[in-house]
């Protein structure tokens, strides 16, 4: 009787179930993807009723795609339900073809599966965009900063006279060489382990091609081992350049800028191989370092050399200062070039800079105080007066 | 014209990369540029292991001093690359037992030697020789206390909590640290901007082997 | 004063021995000592906690062999919570060596669990590109992974049928050794797709990335191997970071010592003018 009971039950359920189709999702919308290089579009929908439903579960929601309203559909995203609304990007479709999507809703009652799909929504075609508005503030500062540099520059080469503050550790370039020299004992210069596309390894190489002359002129002998190949090229074909300017190309050894390996700590075994045999008398280590930096300036400080690092990495700082007697922080590194060349137009190049900095300064204090301020809820015209937003990049 | 075309090149590849940073239609063009570069640093290789080779090769013809190393680093050199190009590289081939066994062990050595020159550097260069230095000594002196479970043990509940190691430390870290990581940071970041400015507008060309 | 002026300019062999004597006692007779969680560590327990049972989490491993003493550890812990919170795990490395270590950390994983590779976790393997892999991710994880590790097609993981971006990942978790790392996720997954991004790394990289806390692109951070035992103690089940952490307890005590040491003899001698002791910053640059 009771099991009676629960079939005529079930009956009605599903007939009930059977008397209601399952919901299509809702709002359904398909366009370009915004401020990408084209090849994808995005489509979004809201959640078919029947997810907040008693009579189906929802299984999950599929779309499709063709090149025709009514052309053959092909599946390109599975999405899981559970959400309120859903949006995909459909990243393989093609720059410039018409698409049609349609999300098709997956349901369950009583062990009955069942689907429902909406109407067909495009055409829509993926195309690339010309400008990221989500970044107009970088634009806009790159271009500040890059006017001040240029500005700079052009009045150095005017022959405006320009301060530039003393750097300790530049100005020590000369006594190191020279004291190679006359302890008859070599230069090693380590450009860092990062790769040529560096740019803190370009400023290495740019200082190598000035204490390379200095070298030459001085008579001392330099080594450069180094960990990348594109890094050796390079430095051979800087160095080469620099004795030839000192006259003295017959003094260039090619051999002396040396491959050893692209492994971190291999490399680190091998230059304090060279540092043990060779005994240098001056240890450059100008570039980008990791781990291996304490390793290198506390093995050169064992033979005894003078030492001058320079690094823009914030965390292998303290390991330099420790153990060399100068270390070149941040910025010191790519001001080397223009400070050991004294040439205008460098020169020029870093007072620009300075003043991009006080003009990052000044935002940083009005960014803070506006900031605090906004916190209690105070507005211009309804906007809230946080300078901080404007720096926000998409 | 050595110096004009790498000029131009560098000055061509530059500007596209960075204007694709706002234009996203360049995506495509500044991508390939960068896969151009993987495919030079690729090559690339080949010229650092030739060289190598080269150097260590002439070591040992003309018996210069230590060059019963150079022959182990040429054996080293072919029997990883032979173990590698005959075997692959996957789970339990001999590149992967070579790799475990010895690059692996050797790799850790070298980077464990840090913990000993840590502690040969704090010794010279922790000393209170100016406010400077002292300042210094005392910051150290507090986050390596902190740092570790020995730095809070000790402290008896009636100690004030701004005077113990943990709390002393997370204020150094998160105020001074931070502070001073950003202030290098911005500046590292200018001298990037300006020195990159330098290259793309051929001011400076030193890296190219010319004042 | 003899002794002073030894212990001045000590032979840095004694020093070594002296450290060497306090990493290894200490992993022979452990101590125990107690880990004191920081709420950097907290922060990313606190998340996986909050994320409801199944979610999905991803793993990179990027780090290499040197590294993997700090770091290993904080991704057994890290995947050790996952599990116990039932959620998926999708590893992936961008490091050559971190998708070989991530196979050594499953291994102990599947011993520990009932877990079925494809349905709990997959591991996507190494990709090379940094920055760009995570941004194609973001477009579509199987375009930049079509295969995983093992070279199964990843689309016909079931696990990667409900995954096709980062979009849908609730939490990344980076364990890096250096570049590309920590900063690629944080530029990348966080600040162009708003992805939550907590970090795992080398003691001595931590301090670079406090700023990135402060701005909340970082959830959290795990810092060494005190970051591991920190994650070890929250889920309650200690490991190897743990035992260890006695013995950089005491080789951090010993090196306080030397500094005790070093300052003491400093003052002893200064008063002495003629007695000098080595080189050091801020110190008058050493004669040409």
């Amino acid at each position: 009787m009771r099991s009676a009971l629960v079939a005529i039950g079930w009956c009605i359920l599903v007939g009930a179930a059977a008397a209601q189709t399952l919901h299509t999702a809702a709002s359904v919308s398909a366009a370009d993807t915004p401020e990408d290089a084209g090849g994808s579009i995005d489509v979004a929908w809201e959640a078919s009723p029947d997810e907040a439903g008693e009579v189906f579960e929802v299984l999950g929601y599929e779309v499709w795609r063709a090149t025709s309203a009514t052309g053959e559909y092909r599946k390109v995203a599975d999405v899981e339900p559970g959400k309120k609304s859903y949006q995909i990007t459909d990243a393989t479709a093609e720059t410039g073809v018409d698409y049609y999507y349609k999300v098709k809703v997956l349901g369950e009652a009583f062990g009955e599966k069942m689907d429902a799909d909406t109407a067909p929504r495009g055409p829509v075609s993926a195309s690339p965009q010309w400008f990221r508005a989500g970044r107009l503030n970088m634009l806009i500062a790159s271009i500040i900063l890059a006017t001040f540099i240029l500005l700079y520059i052009s009045k150095a080469r005017a022959g405006q006279k320009l301060f530039i503050r003393r750097i300790a550790g530049l100005e020590a370039v000369q006594e190191a060489v020279g004291r190679a020299t006359e302890m008859g004992k070599p230069v090693l210069f380590v450009p860092g382990i990062a790769d040529i596309d560096d740019i803190q390894t370009i400023a290495s190489v740019t200082i190598l091609g000035r204490v390379a002359t200095m070298i030459a002129e001085y008579d001392a002998e330099l080594l450069v081992p180094c960990a990348r190949s594109l890094v050796m090229a390079t430095a051979q074909e800087v160095v080469k350049e620099a004795y030839l300017e000192a006259g003295r190309p017959d003094a260039y050894h090619r051999e002396n800028i040396r491959y050893l390996t692209d492994d971190q700590f291999g490399y680190v075994a091998g230059v304090d191989g060279i540092m043990l045999r060779e005994k240098p008398a001056a240890n450059f280590y100008l570039g980008t370092f990791y781990a291996e930096s304490l390793i290198l300036a506390e093995t050169g400080h064992s033979i005894g050399a003078i030492q001058i690092a320079g690094t823009a990495m914030p965390s292998q700082l303290p390991f330099f200062i420790a153990a060399c007697d100068y270390t070149l922080i941040g910025e010191e590194l790519f001001a080397a070039s223009a400070y050991l060349s004294r040439e205008p137009r460098l020169l020029g190049s870093l007072l620009g800079q300075d003043w991009g900095k006080v003009l990052i300064l000044a935002f940083i204090i009005l960014g803070a105080v506006t900031a605090f301020v906004a916190q209690f809820g105070v507005e211009i015209g309804g906007y809230s007066i946080n300078l901080a937003q404007l720096f926000e990049v998409k | 014209m050595r110096r004009e075309i790498p000029m131009i090149v560098a000055f061509v590849a530059g500007v596209i990369i960075i204007l694709e940073f706002f234009v996203p239609a360049l995506t495509p063009v500044s991508s390939r540029i960068q896969n151009w570069y993987l495919v030079v640093v690729a090559f690339a290789i080949l010229v650092g292991a030739f060289n190598l080779l080269r150097l260590n090769y002439m070591k040992v013809r003309h018996r210069r001093t230590d060059w019963p190393f150079a022959i182990l680093l040429i054996v080293g050199f072919f029997t990883m690359a032979l173990a590698g190009l005959i075997g692959g590289i996957d789970e339990g081939t001999a590149f992967d037992w070579l790799f475990n066994y010895f690059v692996y062990p050797m790799s850790s050595t070298m980077f464990a030697l840090l913990a000993f020159f840590v502690a040969s550097a704090a010794y010279r260069a922790f000393r209170a020789r100016t406010v400077d230095s002292t300042l210094l000594l005392a910051a150290a002196f507090i986050v390596m206390l902190g740092q570790v479970p020995i730095g809070s043990i000790w402290v008896p509940s009636w100690w004030p909590f701004f005077l113990s190691p943990d709390w002393l430390k997370d204020r150094i870290m998160d105020i001074g640290n931070t502070a001073g990581q950003r202030a290098i940071l911005i500046g590292a970041s200018l001298g990037v901007v300006s020195t990159s400015l330098r290259i793309l507008l051929g001011i400076e060309r030193s890296y190219l082997g010319e004042e | 004063m003899k002794f002073v002026q030894w212990l001045a300019n000590i032979d840095r062999r004694i020093l070594f021995l002296l450290i060497a004597a306090s990493v290894i006692v200490p992993l022979l007779v452990p101590l125990g000592m107690p880990v004191k969680v920081t709420p950097q560590a907290e922060a990313i327990y606190e998340e996986v906690e909050a994320l409801p049972s199944g979610s999905t989490v991803l793993v990179a491993f990027d780090y290499d062999p040197a590294a993997a003493p700090e770091v290993h550890p904080m991704g057994l812990a890290f995947l050790r919570h996952c599990f116990n919170k039932k959620h998926k795990v999708v590893i992936m490395a961008l490091w050559p060596q971190g998708a070989q270590l991530a196979v050594s950390a499953m291994a102990e994983m599947t011993d520990e669990y009932d877990l079925e590779y494809g349905r709990d976790y997959v591991n996507l393997g190494y990709k090379a590109g940094g920055d760009i892999v995570i941004k194609s991710m973001g477009a579509s994880i199987a375009d930049v992974f079509p295969r995983d590790m093992a070279g199964r097609p990843t689309a016909s993981l079931p696990l990667m049928k409900k995954i096709s971006s980062l979009n849908d990942i609730d939490l990344i978790m980076a364990l890096s050794a250096g570049d590309p790392g920590i900063p690629a996720w944080v530029r990348v997954a966080n600040a162009l797709f708003q992805k939550k991004v907590a970090g795992g790394c080398t003691a001595v990289s931590a301090p670079q990335f406090f700023p990135y806390l402060q701005t909340g692109q970082l959830l959290g951070l795990l810092g060494g191997l005190k970051g591991a035992a920190e994650y070890e103690t929250l889920v309650e089940r200690p490991d190897a970071a743990t035992r260890r952490m006695d013995s950089q307890s005491i080789a951090h005590l010993v090196i306080i010592i030397f500094i005790i040491f070093a300052n003491i003899s400093y003052f002893i001698l200064r008063r002495r003018p003629e007695a000098s002791s080595g080189g050091a910053p801020g110190a008058p640059p050493p004669s040409p």
